[in-house]
């Protein structure tokens, strides 16, 4: 996509194609000739993963749309006969449901590598940005996309995220209900509000590939980012992207969809909510109403502040924060694996959100640490609630306090001078032994 | 501007009097159609805007009648006005004097029973029956024999009035009234 392109047309064809749109020359450019890192490992491969899952999404998603009624009395109905009676319905939705749960933990480890390895460090920020902007809008997709069933779950949760926005009543009076009456069509979320949502479910995917060509393109424009997180020095540093790394990602798509084909056809259930499987009844909310796995971190984060306006704002802040990190760290190494105290720090933010994203399922009032017991014999102490507030509270003092101080305090190990030198220098004779043995051990 | 000049003097021998003086006419006509078109554009984008808010027929639905002769005290009933569930409670004495001698007790949003239900008739409580804070149904129950939500814990007691959780305010009163001893009109 950019810089010097190596592709010669062979044939007349292409020759004539070349001079009038060069989309072959582009396409070798970007997947064939592209001069990749030679030290990248399998985390890298969620990106080729991911753009699997957009096309699985994409795919069924159309095909879904065949059969789909998005209208209030017969949304839920036209969801159960794509299930009975739909040939092969059931698999497509089952492939559907399960591949945006799919897609959120390739997306969370791709963006945990990224964290890790520095990836979004200059000059790769505009990078990090357009897949902040990819989060975003697959964070609003799959939310209506889930109210499409019309189920209980699909309902109150349309409810709950719609009515964030009426915190805004707080800040001015009146404008939060407006919004909300805005986006509901209505005075609740109705049949207006799944029309809009089913429009808007359709479009944000075509939206998502066409941000995720730019990601692409900004990729290609300074390369990719390795594990030594040093900077391409020469033509030894590379190998071309075909056939090493079709081959590598292809590998880990396959391994990849053995995970995806196991929750499709084993547990096609086990990451949803029976409570979904009953139509939404607008006058009655289900006892325990949670969302999906991949959103109880943020979910949790708006429960632990007893406030709506700050819960709202603690969590979409938590989203907020991701598009500055590239201005918040302030290491000018890219990668952890020459930074030990940030891996510690890292592994601790890791297990926070995975601890947070344990609360969000929970009740808000199930006790986490049993001190003593009340007159009707239930334990007390310390609640749910309570004990998420430590973990936002470093998920935000992570980004906030550790990024900014530690990259101008820390002690770094010594970063290679290539990424080909540790790569060659298996034995430590390059570099001093302890930086070796940890800068060969993933690579 | 670089050329401030007309290309043919004789068509427009008055342009550009002033020389040294960097706009022209060309300047203004740029300015006045990106003005006028800018103001366009905006005029347009309203219409796709304003759709997304209630349609004519969703408007119209706005009153309902109901004959609350059969809810039992001690019981609620739940009916649907708007698309949200209105919630028309008769009350025990019991729960009457429970939310009166909380009066004075600290609240989030201050309010008297009797602010709360038509006078002379503190044993009907009528309420929207959606959680202020995100908007989910309560439920009967709660430490202040009220309402509890199940989404976030918000607590409500006799009266509808917020008293803990993360629920900012009561939960609202529709407009209502009472058409005859058995009948209510709400909205």
């Amino acid at each position: 996509m950019s810089g010097h392109s190596n592709y010669e047309p062979k044939t007349g064809i292409e020759r004539w194609l070349d001079a009038r749109l060069p989309i072959i020359r582009m396409a070798y450019d970007s997947a064939i000739d592209y001069p990749t890192p030679k030290n990248l490992n399998y985390w890298w491969t969620f990106g080729g993963i991911l753009a699997v899952c957009l096309v699985v999404q994409i795919v069924t998603g159309v095909v879904l749309a065949m059969h789909y009624v998005p209208n209030s009395d017969l949304a839920f109905n036209s969801v159960e006969s794509i299930m009975r009676d739909v040939n092969y319905g059931w698999m497509l939705r089952y492939i559907h449901a399960n591949g945006a749960s799919m897609f959120f933990l390739a997306v969370y480890v791709h963006m945990a590598r990224g964290l890790y390895y520095g990836s979004y460090k200059a000059p790769r920020e505009v990078l990090w940005l357009l897949g902040c902007v990819i989060y975003l809008l697959m964070m609003a997709t799959a939310f209506m996309g889930y109210v499409l069933p019309w189920g209980q779950m699909s309902y109150y949760g349309a409810v709950v995220i719609t009515n964030l926005f009426s915190a805004l009543d707080n800040v001015i009076p009146g404008v939060g209900t407006a919004v909300t009456t805005w986006l509901w069509g209505g005075f609740a979320v109705d049949n207006a509000t799944l029309n809009r949502f089913f429009s808007l479910h359709y479009l944000l995917p075509f939206m998502i590939a066409g941000v995720v060509g730019l990601h692409i393109w900004a990729l290609h424009v300074p390369g990719n980012n390795n594990p030594t997180g040093v900077s391409v020095k020469s033509k030894a540093d590379t190998v071309p992207f075909h056939p090493y790394y079709t081959v590598k990602d292809g590998f880990a798509i396959l391994a990849f969809m053995i995970l995806f084909a196991w929750f499709v056809f084993f547990e096609p259930n086990a990451l949803a909510h029976a409570e979904n499987y009953v139509p939404a009844n607008p006058l009655q909310t289900p006892a325990h109403i949670v969302p999906e796995w991949y959103f109880l971190p943020f979910y949790a984060m708006l429960r632990s502040v007893p406030n709506k306006l700050f819960g709202v704002i603690a969590m979409f802040g938590a989203i907020a924060l991701l598009f500055v990190v590239p201005w918040l760290d302030t290491s000018k190494v890219r990668s952890m694996r020459y930074r030990p105290a940030a891996r510690i720090f890292f592994a601790i933010f890791v297990v926070s959100v995975l601890v947070l994203g344990w609360c969000g399922g929970k009740e808000p009032d199930d006790v986490v640490i049993a001190i003593g017991r009340d007159a009707a014999g239930d334990p007390t102490g310390l609640s749910v609630t309570v004990f998420s507030r430590f973990f936002v509270l470093y998920y935000y003092g992570y980004f906030l306090l550790v990024l900014p101080i530690l990259g101008l305090r820390e002690k770094v190990l010594p970063v290679p001078d290539t990424i080909s030198t540790p790569v060659l220098s298996h034995g430590g004779s390059a570099l001093p032994t302890g930086a070796t043995a940890e800068a060969s051990k993933k690579g | 501007m670089v050329e401030t000049t007309n290309a043919n003097p004789n068509v427009d021998p008055g342009h550009s009097a002033e020389p040294g003086d960097g706009s022209s006419r060309r300047d203004f006509i740029h300015i006045a159609a990106i003005a006028v078109g800018g103001v366009g554009a905006v005029a347009a984008v309203w219409p796709f805007i304003d759709q997304m808010n209630p349609s004519a027929d969703t408007l119209a639905l706005a009153s309902i009648e109901y004959d609350f002769s059969k809810v039992a005290v001690g019981s609620q009933a739940s009916i649907k006005w708007r698309g949200k569930p209105v919630f028309v409670r008769h009350r025990t004495p019991k729960e009457i004097a429970d939310a009166v001698a909380d009066d004075h007790a600290a609240m989030r949003d201050p309010a008297t029973d009797a602010s709360r239900h038509k006078a002379g008739k503190p044993e009907w409580l009528i309420l929207i029956g959606v959680c202020t804070h995100l908007g989910c149904v309560p439920n009967l129950g709660g430490t202040y024999g009220g309402w509890l939500c199940p989404c976030h814990g918000s607590v409500y007691d006799t009266a509808g009035r917020i008293r803990a959780g993360p629920a900012p305010l009561n939960l609202l009163m529709p407009d209502y009234e009472f058409l005859s001893a058995t009948k209510v009109k709400i909205g």
